[in-house]
């Protein structure tokens, strides 16, 4: 681990990560807000959503949360804030390396004495401080916004806990993932499409995989295997999917650290 | 003891060819000359030797230590300047240079200092607001600022005014009479001309000749021109003379062999005007790629 590494790269993150937490922030207390509407007209509320096909209304987890409820209601803005951290933290697991080698800035880095080992871990925790600002401005708008807008509606604090937790996991996936695949095509030239799609593609599978139930695709996405409608309703993860995620974490860690000290840096051309 | 000490060197990406079975020692305090032309092979083995690539064949050492095993404690006394310089845009050129030095022991402020005003180089600006040439001159102190023991310079004078390259040339002699080892990669030869001690020659990814400047001049063609009232090929007819050019009573003509032959031969004759002189490496170097 390089101090001077990671100061750089926390630096070089921290507009984005502003931005990040801002629009995050803003999308939690906006949804929020309109909790105290929904619950009056509850009644009316569930009945014209059951109006909708069953299949997107699964799609959307909404035929197993009641919007009439304190995290009922937050589980479905927090499906949103989950999509918003996955496309986020695969944008910086796709960056990690990459960005130095499109920029062409790696030449520079590597020729310094560090092993590719300090740079990576370096990196990876200047990425991970990211995420956690961002995490904890979640948590703390989260808390204050359900606070105030609960207008006396109860809820467990247990289980929110649980949902705010599971963020930290949640974006571990993402950003390994996402790692691991920029390290594995051999150039990536632009972040972004790599990281919507990543982010993107995880949230549709995991709709998709609540249209065709019998289909096991809930065993790739972190949507699934951090369900917040799962999670309100149980009170509790479901434990296997959780270590699936982590197992899955983990053996992308491995594989970039393993293809990282072994990667040809690509010469200016 | 050696610096560099390359043996047996293979690169290959995929199946295209970066070198092939390249050998060669670079001593303490010498300027060793690497000169090809594009694509011969000479940044790949740059890239080897700072472990930003990987050999797939063959091993390199630098400082006695091998380059796959021990890249960052080699790297403590490298200094590498690349071709094109390419460097954070949005930093200050003093941020990034602070940043580079922040990777060394000690403290390398005093020195950056002087690097920069000798480099006429502004430390307050943006890297994307600098031209090619004033990157190319952050590369420069950024490649020096930590006192390296051995420097890499691959074609360094791109995109350099020839006042810049000239103060840049003075650098690396004076660096070079501090004991440094520089290891210059050019197809210019004029500039590996000027400054090296030993050249190596390499061409399609293989060594083809090592060996000192003067022998290699000396050991070679000598250039004759001859002006002479009258003169005819058959004055200058001799084994060894090649490349045989008449213009307006002028000969010039190239000649390997025992200099006393020619001056025997040409003895004869009224000459106007005689010149012999060596070869520039690049009519050498032409004579490899032949």
């Amino acid at each position: 681990m390089s101090a001077t590494i990671y100061l750089h790269e926390f630096r070089t993150r921290l507009k984005s990560v502003l931005i990040w937490s801002v629009s995050i922030a803003f999308l939690i207390v906006f949804f929020t807000s309109m909790f105290s509407i929904f619950v009056d007209q509850a009644a009316l509320m569930n009945e014209f959503l059951a109006r909708y096909p069953q299949e997107l209304r699964s799609a959307f987890g909404m035929d197993r949360m009641d919007l009439a409820t304190v995290l009922g209601f937050y589980s479905f803005v927090f499906m949103f804030v989950q999509l918003c951290l996955a496309i986020q933290a695969s944008n910086y697991g796709f960056g990690l390396v990459s960005i130095e080698e499109s920029e062409l800035t790696a030449d520079f880095l590597m020729t310094k004495p560090v092993s590719r080992g300090q740079i990576l871990t370096s990196k990876l925790l200047a990425a991970l401080t990211s995420l956690a600002i961002t995490n904890l401005v979640v948590w703390g708008v989260s808390v204050t916004a359900i606070e105030i807008f609960r207008g006396g509606h109860e809820y467990e604090p247990g289980t929110l806990i649980l949902l705010l937790l599971g963020i930290v996991i949640f974006q571990l996936f993402f950003l390994s993932v996402g790692l691991a695949v920029s390290l594995l095509v051999k150039r990536v030239r632009s972040v972004t499409p790599y990281a919507l799609g990543l982010g993107f593609g995880m949230y549709i599978l995991s709709a998709f995989s609540g249209i065709f139930n019998d289909v096991k695709l809930e065993l790739v996405t972190p949507f699934k295997h951090l369900d917040a409608p799962y999670i309100v309703q149980h009170g509790a993860y479901d434990a296997p999917l959780v270590l699936l995620n982590l197992a899955v974490t983990v053996i992308a860690l491995a594989v970039s650290y393993w293809l990282y000290t072994r990667r040809d840096i690509p010469a200016v051309s | 003891m050696s610096v560099i000490e390359v043996n047996n060197l293979t690169k290959y990406y995929g199946k295209s060819r970066g070198i092939v079975d390249v050998s060669f020692k670079e001593e303490e305090g010498e300027i060793f000359g690497f000169i090809g032309p594009n694509g011969a092979g000479k940044s790949t083995t740059i890239r080897l030797l700072l472990s930003l690539i990987h050999p797939t064949k063959g091993s390199a050492k630098v400082f006695g230590k091998d380059v796959t095993t021990h890249g960052p404690e080699i790297r403590r006394d490298i200094g590498y300047l690349p071709s094109e310089v390419f460097y954070y845009e949005g930093m200050k050129v003093i941020d990034l240079l602070k940043y580079s030095a922040s990777f060394f022991p000690g403290d390398c402020t005093q020195r950056m200092k002087e690097l920069s005003e000798y480099m006429e180089l502004e430390m307050n600006r943006r890297i994307s607001d600098l031209s090619y040439g004033n990157k190319k001159k952050v590369g420069i102190v950024q490649g020096l600022l930590h006192s390296p023991k051995l420097l890499f310079l691959d074609e360094p004078t791109a995109g350099l005014d020839p006042l810049m390259q000239r103060k840049f040339f003075d650098l690396i002699r004076k660096e070079n009479a501090r004991g440094v080892t520089v290891f210059f990669s050019s197809h210019i030869l004029g500039e590996v001309q000027r400054l090296c001690n030993r050249v190596g020659i390499i061409r399609e990814g293989k060594i083809v000749e090592i060996s000192d400047i003067r022998t290699l001049q000396k050991n070679n063609y000598k250039k004759v021109r001859v002006t002479a009232k009258g003169l005819k090929p058959a004055d200058v007819k001799l084994p060894g003379v090649t490349n045989l050019q008449t213009e307006d009573g002028t000969m010039s003509f190239f000649f390997k062999g025992d200099i006393n032959a020619v001056v025997k031969k040409i003895g004869g004759l009224k000459l106007e005007d005689l010149t012999i002189e060596e070869p520039t490496l690049e009519e050498i170097f032409m004579h490899y790629y032949e």
